[in-house]
């Protein structure tokens, strides 16, 4: 059984001519995956990630996450947009915590949780920091800190380290493969960088454009854990090259 | 360090230049004979501010000593209760206004029609309705803050990010949680600059109706001032109310860089 299922999805924009932004998507990931949706601007693969999260309602098709039908946003799928979107009058712990207190939970159910998520990230001294104080990089941290508090069985995560610098971003990315691998979460991590698709995902859909459908599913052989030395390595090299092939064709 | 001290000096001597002349040619004008009963002098308006304040009432025939204090406290408490009736209607309508399809579709299209019809054009509507009155002058002070707290407030609701608002619904909350925890925050910057343009507004609200519908207040000592030729006590009281309504509006702005302080530290 798999936690995502997706059938004949279809996601069209009224308008005059309407825009056809998602047309025939078939997409099943298993419990504990981590994949990637790989393609240009305008491949709808941001919205493929919006109708997962259930921010917005399909044309028609099916679309279940752990066996239910999605049909608004909730806590069992965790979102980590690419601005981050924290909340800028919380503090870094306000900002973790928000998710189990506006679900009315008690404090000592998710206090030791936050902690330990806040640690995993990192940012066990920045607690009572407001997000402005905080650099793009800290700022997605207390994002995927949050998400992981709240406890989502799937993380959807929309080109979250988009807006970094090189090196912060190669920094984020071990950080999630960490997390990933101590918490086996189910993720779709949305990217247009090949090498990100690469260095995380063991599939990566390959998404094209007007309409957005999905061109191609490439598994990627490389083992887990990886470490930067698997961007140098030869495998990763010829799959860079055959997903360019792809993409330009 | 030296260096600071003396751009701050520099600064202030700059700053006091432009009004020192002023009063320069205040003082020069106003010894004019024919300037008599028009523009009293500097020193004079001094005087005669100094008698309104401290005067004992009473004595002779000036009836305007010793009354600044009631006079400043009669306008300073219309425009308190005015204006915190304006802010407690139209800080929860706007952001209603704002956030609810619904509620938009029922306020906006009164609003967007009374909105254009200055307060002044309200007061002989206001007299026949209150009377000379208290409530006369409160209702044009309400009216007039209320536009602007309610406008902006709605602006502030409809203009909250789109992902806080789905990063809200994603962890599980409410429409009602939604309000109070994301629209209401993220609105506060508009809801304090609606605060700041309506008490402005309420300060012009009150001066207007005592002028006409009360007895009692800065704005009726003006126009009473006037009528009775003793422009120093209406260059006085125009100062006078000056100095309240910059001193109202920093007990705002005190308060707002209390409240907002992430707000504070975005804009460094």
């Amino acid at each position: 059984m798999s936690d995502i299922s997706i059938q004949n999805l279809y996601k069209t924009y009224p308008g005059n001519p309407p825009v056809k932004a998602l047309e025939d998507i078939q997409l099943q990931v298993a419990p504990g995956e981590l994949v990637a949706l790989l393609g240009p601007s305008g491949c709808g693969k941001s919205t493929l990630l919006n109708l997962i999260a259930g921010f917005e309602q399909p044309t028609a098709g099916q679309l279940m996450v752990n066996g239910g039908v999605v049909s608004a946003p909730g806590p069992d799928r965790g979102v980590v947009f690419q601005e981050a979107a924290l909340f800028p009058w919380l503090s870094v712990w306000d900002n973790v915590i928000f998710g189990p207190k506006v679900q009315g939970m008690a404090r000592s159910e998710y206090e030791d949780r936050a902690h330990e998520m806040i640690k995993i990230v990192g940012l066990s001294d920045f607690k009572n920091h407001l997000p402005v104080q905080l650099s793009g990089g800290m700022r997605q941290r207390v994002g995927i800190a949050r998400i992981l508090t709240l406890g989502s069985r799937v993380l959807l995560m929309d080109e979250p380290f988009g807006a970094l610098d090189a090196q912060t971003r190669l920094t984020m990315q071990e950080l999630l493969l960490t997390v990933w691998q101590k918490l086996k979460p189910t993720i779709i991590f949305v990217t247009h960088d090949i090498d990100e698709a690469i260095f995380l995902a063991s599939a990566i859909y390959v998404m094209s454009a007007r309409p957005g459908r999905i061109q191609t599913k490439i598994t990627v052989p490389l083992a887990r854990p990886r470490t930067v030395a698997d961007t140098a390595s030869e495998t990763f090299a010829s799959l860079k090259l055959e997903i360019l092939n792809l993409i330009r064709h | 360090m030296a260096n600071a001290s003396l751009d701050t000096l520099r600064r202030t001597v700059l700053g006091l230049l432009v009004p020192a002349v002023v009063l320069v040619i205040w003082q020069v004008a106003g010894s004019r004979p024919d300037m008599a009963g028009i523009l009293p002098t500097p020193m004079l308006v001094l005087e005669g501010w100094h008698g309104w304040i401290f005067g004992s009432p009473g004595m002779g025939l000036n009836p305007y000593l010793g009354s600044w204090v009631s006079n400043v406290q009669y306008s300073s408490m219309r425009v308190a209760q005015g204006f915190t009736l304006a802010a407690l209607i139209g800080v929860p309508l706007g952001l209603l206004i704002g956030w609810s399809r619904l509620v938009q579709q029922l306020f906006d299209p009164l609003i967007q029609s009374l909105r254009p019809i200055p307060i002044t054009a309200w007061l002989p509507f206001s007299i026949a309705l209150f009377g000379i009155r208290d409530m006369g002058a409160i209702f044009l002070i309400f009216l007039g803050g209320f536009y602007a707290i309610v406008v902006n407030t709605t602006q502030g609701a409809r203009d909250v990010e789109r992902n806080l608002v789905r990063a809200a619904l994603m962890m599980g909350a409410s429409r009602r949680q939604l309000l109070y925890r994301v629209v209401l925050p993220a609105a506060m910057p508009s809801i304090f600059t609606g605060l700041r343009i309506g008490l402005g507004i309420s300060w012009t609200a009150v001066i207007v109706s005592e002028m006409v519908a009360v007895k009692s207040g800065l704005g009726y000592v003006l126009w009473d001032a006037y009528y009775v030729g003793r422009m120093d006590i209406v260059l006085a009281d125009m100062v006078s109310i000056g100095i309240m309504g910059f001193l109202s509006d920093r007990l705002i702005v005190f308060i707002e860089s209390k409240v907002l302080v992430w707000r504070m530290l975005q804009s460094h």
